[in-house]
């Protein structure tokens, strides 16, 4: 049974068994000798059973989908002929791969011709199996719901079951969400641990020259290679800094504008195109930082006499700032808002001026919200790759100057995987040491927004 | 003795957009005496309280029509700063809206932004007899750091009264302050009004009969925009001059 003939097959079986669920129901509450009628309504009864349709045909389907590799190898290994076993040269793992790559139809000449059966006993296996399984899926299926509809009596509510059933894959989809994460935080882990290997952890974290060139072949005259981070830890913190440092006073005021001046029309034109700026691609923010406002940058400062390189941390983070003012002022425009009017009339009524108002009492009334927005606008800005790889450099500088090229974390972390690599050297597994230290530092700085965001709802809910 | 009149309106007229909420209402608010407005939901009784300390003019589509006199001075002149008219004229509103800050910064608020004090000193003091003449202080005096919200209800009502007071103020303005509260709370507050006509004018809208005629002098019944009556509060409540305020005052219509 190929694969579209049983999907169509357990489509028909799924619309069968709800409409024989339904009118056994259905007859059940025609029944008048019965006495009293089902405590659900029939298309729940349906439902119930479909359920048990579904519930263990999936099961066995994802559990095919996981084991099958394993199962087939194991059958696999069982055919292949002895002599095969012993001519051939390097392991026997490596004969597996040759017998699943060799394709019967189309072979290279010169193929042992064992080699060719097991490829051909290979296909009828994987195209076999599949139909085997197919058909266990319809029986198991079928016989299943068969068995759940016994249940449909007086005494069985079907309605709450299936409630409980919606639960269940409601939890199911959102645990499968926070696996996936937990899977991509424990493979960056497994990674990291492989490259701290072969350098010592406070190397990585405290050594101050980062220069990730190692050999690549053994007779390759090359450095060793150096993984100080701390170049790369104060060049993101630099462009950080530079981005906030445009980013908060200009979205803040522009919020506190939105907010507390604007016109309601003004308000309702703003702000959608401020959310609308938020979502240019950030590329378009990398060329224009690097073709527009770095030569621009660099003409100013040399008009001043200081030198500046044409990549920069000022350039990089004045862009990234601009980049990031949108979601400042958008996130603290609504927490502002959202200070209650009675709080306003109050200080009103204390014969108080509106600017008065705004900084003694809105201000503080939002300021963890605003710090929420703040500390997200952060994390957003530390994770900035593409403006930063076209504006500030790859060289990893260890400066205080915003007028020097720097790099970051995420930029090393795209140079390191980018182009030819081989995957244990330390230059390559240097990216997941710094992954996860990104990963764990906006998580922190995420966790934090979110505990202070979440009080400041709490003072007024 | 004649009664000094502190605040006096004269055809006072106002509109929410094209609705009338007022219409032609002529009041005298007499000094260092309570004065309660009462009258069913949506007669405006709010509405004329705002106009006292020009409140409305922060809701846009508010248009205020004729005069209040404020000690002889039409508080919608032209070149009147309505800031500092509040600062006159305080007001506490129907749920208690302390700042979220400690309850000495609430006290202090006012007294900060007018410059009422001239050292830390004058300025605790000040608090303190604010709190006091609130009838508070004995409550809060060893939490004064905390935060105003972190009191109870009734609590937080008397300190938005001492907030209020803190300014020296010649009018208090009160929309509904027991609303919100407890029986044992609304006595507290009332006795508190009481005590604070001394030497205040207060002007306190109620929807009790029973705490109008409890704290008051003069009652004003409103309905529907127009003042119906006015008078002493004795008079009012027993022998009302029209049929539309005997209906009220015995639950007739409300
Ligand atoms: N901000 C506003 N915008 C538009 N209309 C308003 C506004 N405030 C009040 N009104 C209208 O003005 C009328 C008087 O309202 P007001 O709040 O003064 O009544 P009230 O006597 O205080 O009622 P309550 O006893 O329920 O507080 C009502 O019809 C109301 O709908
Ligand atoms: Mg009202």
């Amino acid at each position: 049974m190929g694969f579209w003939s049983f999907l169509i097959i357990f489509c028909f079986l799924s619309f069968y068994i709800h409409w024989y669920g339904t009118t056994k129901a259905l007859k059940i509450n025609e029944d008048i000798t019965k006495g009293s009628k089902l405590p659900s309504l029939p298309s729940y009864y349906g439902t119930y059973s479909l359920l048990w349709l579904l519930l263990p045909s999936s099961i066995i389907l994802i559990c095919w989908f996981f084991f099958k590799p394993y199962i087939i190898d194991i059958f696999l290994k069982e055919s292949i002929p002895l002599n095969l076993v012993d001519n051939f040269k390097g392991n026997p793992s490596m004969l597996i791969d040759t017998i699943k790559a060799t394709n019967p139809e189309k072979i290279f000449p010169g193929t042992n011709p064992l080699i060719i059966d097991s490829a051909a006993y290979y296909q009828t296996l994987t195209t076999n199996s599949d139909s085997y399984v197919f058909l266990l899926v319809l029986v198991v299926g079928l016989i299943s719901s068969l068995v759940s509809l016994r249940k449909v009596s007086t005494f069985f509510r079907a309605r709450q079951a299936v409630e409980k059933a919606n639960i269940n894959l409601l939890i199911f989809c959102s645990v499968i969400a926070i696996i996936t994460t937990i899977g991509i935080v424990f493979s960056l882990i497994f990674e990291a641990v492989r490259f701290f290997e072969r350098v010592p952890f406070f190397d990585f974290l405290f050594g101050l020259a980062w220069s990730p060139q190692t050999a690549i072949r053994e007779d390759q005259i090359a450095s060793q290679g150096s993984f100080g981070a701390i170049p790369i830890f104060t060049g993101t913190l630099l462009i950080t800094l530079v981005a906030m440092a445009v980013a908060i006073p200009v979205g803040l005021l522009s919020a506190i504008y939105l907010a507390e001046y604007a016109r309601p029309t003004v308000r309702k034109t703003f702000k959608p195109i401020l959310e609308i700026l938020a979502g240019v691609p950030t590329v378009v923010y990398g060329f224009f930082a690097a073709i527009t406002v770095g030569p621009f940058l660099k003409d100013f400062v040399s008009s001043l006499g200081l030198s500046m390189a044409s990549e920069s941390a000022l350039a990089a983070g004045g862009v990234m700032g601009i980049m990031i003012i949108p979601f400042i002022s958008s996130l603290s425009d609504d927490v502002i808002t959202s200070v209650p009017t009675s709080l306003r009339d109050g200080s009103y009524a204390m014969g108080a001026t509106k600017s008065e108002t705004i900084k003694k009492v809105i201000l503080p009334a939002a300021l963890p919200g605003i710090v929420g927005a703040i500390l997200l606008a952060i994390s957003r800005a530390i994770g900035e790759t593409m403006i930063v790889v076209m504006a500030a450099g790859i060289a990893a500088n260890l400066t205080a100057n915003p007028l020097e090229a720097v790099t970051t974390v995420t930029v090393q972390i795209v140079t390191l995987l980018v182009g030819d690599q081989e995957f244990d050297s330390a230059k390559t597994l240097a990216a997941f040491a710094l992954g996860i230290t990104l990963f764990f530092v906006t998580l922190l700085l995420n966790l934090y927004a979110l505990k202070i965001v979440q009080k400041y709802r709490e003072r007024y809910e | 003795m004649k009664e000094t009149v502190k605040i006096k309106s004269k055809k006072l007229n106002v509109f929410y957009g094209e609705k009338k909420a007022l219409s032609n209402i002529n009041l005298e608010i007499p000094e260092r005496k309570v004065t309660s407005l009462i009258g069913p939901s949506g007669c405006g009784k709010s509405t004329f309280l705002r106009c006292l300390n020009r409140m409305n003019d922060s809701i846009e589509i508010c248009k205020v029509e004729g005069q209040i006199f404020v000690d002889e001075q039409n508080i919608y002149e032209k070149n009147l700063d309505p800031v500092l008219l509040r600062a006159r004229i305080g007001m506490v509103f129907q749920k208690p809206n302390p700042f979220p800050k400690s309850i000495f910064e609430n006290v202090a608020y006012g007294p900060k932004i007018h410059g009422l004090a001239n050292s830390g000193d004058e300025l605790n003091n000040l608090v303190e007899v604010s709190l006091k003449k609130a009838g508070l202080y004995d409550e809060v005096k060893d939490r004064i750091d905390e935060p105003g919200t972190s009191l109870s209800g009734g609590q937080q009502q008397r300190l938005c009264i001492a907030r209020a007071i803190a300014v020296s103020p010649e009018v208090i303005l009160m929309d509904e302050p027991c609303s919100a509260l407890d029986p044992i709370a609304t006595a507290k507050i009332e006795e508190l009004i009481d005590e604070l006509s001394k030497n205040y004018t207060i002007v306190i809208v109620t929807h009790s009969m029973q705490q109008a005629a409890r704290v008051s002098n003069q009652t004003a019944f409103f309905h529907m925009g127009s003042l119906i009556e006015v008078g002493k509060t004795e008079d009012v409540f027993s022998m009302p001059k029209e049929k539309k305020t005997q209906d009220y005052i015995t639950g007739k219509i409300g």
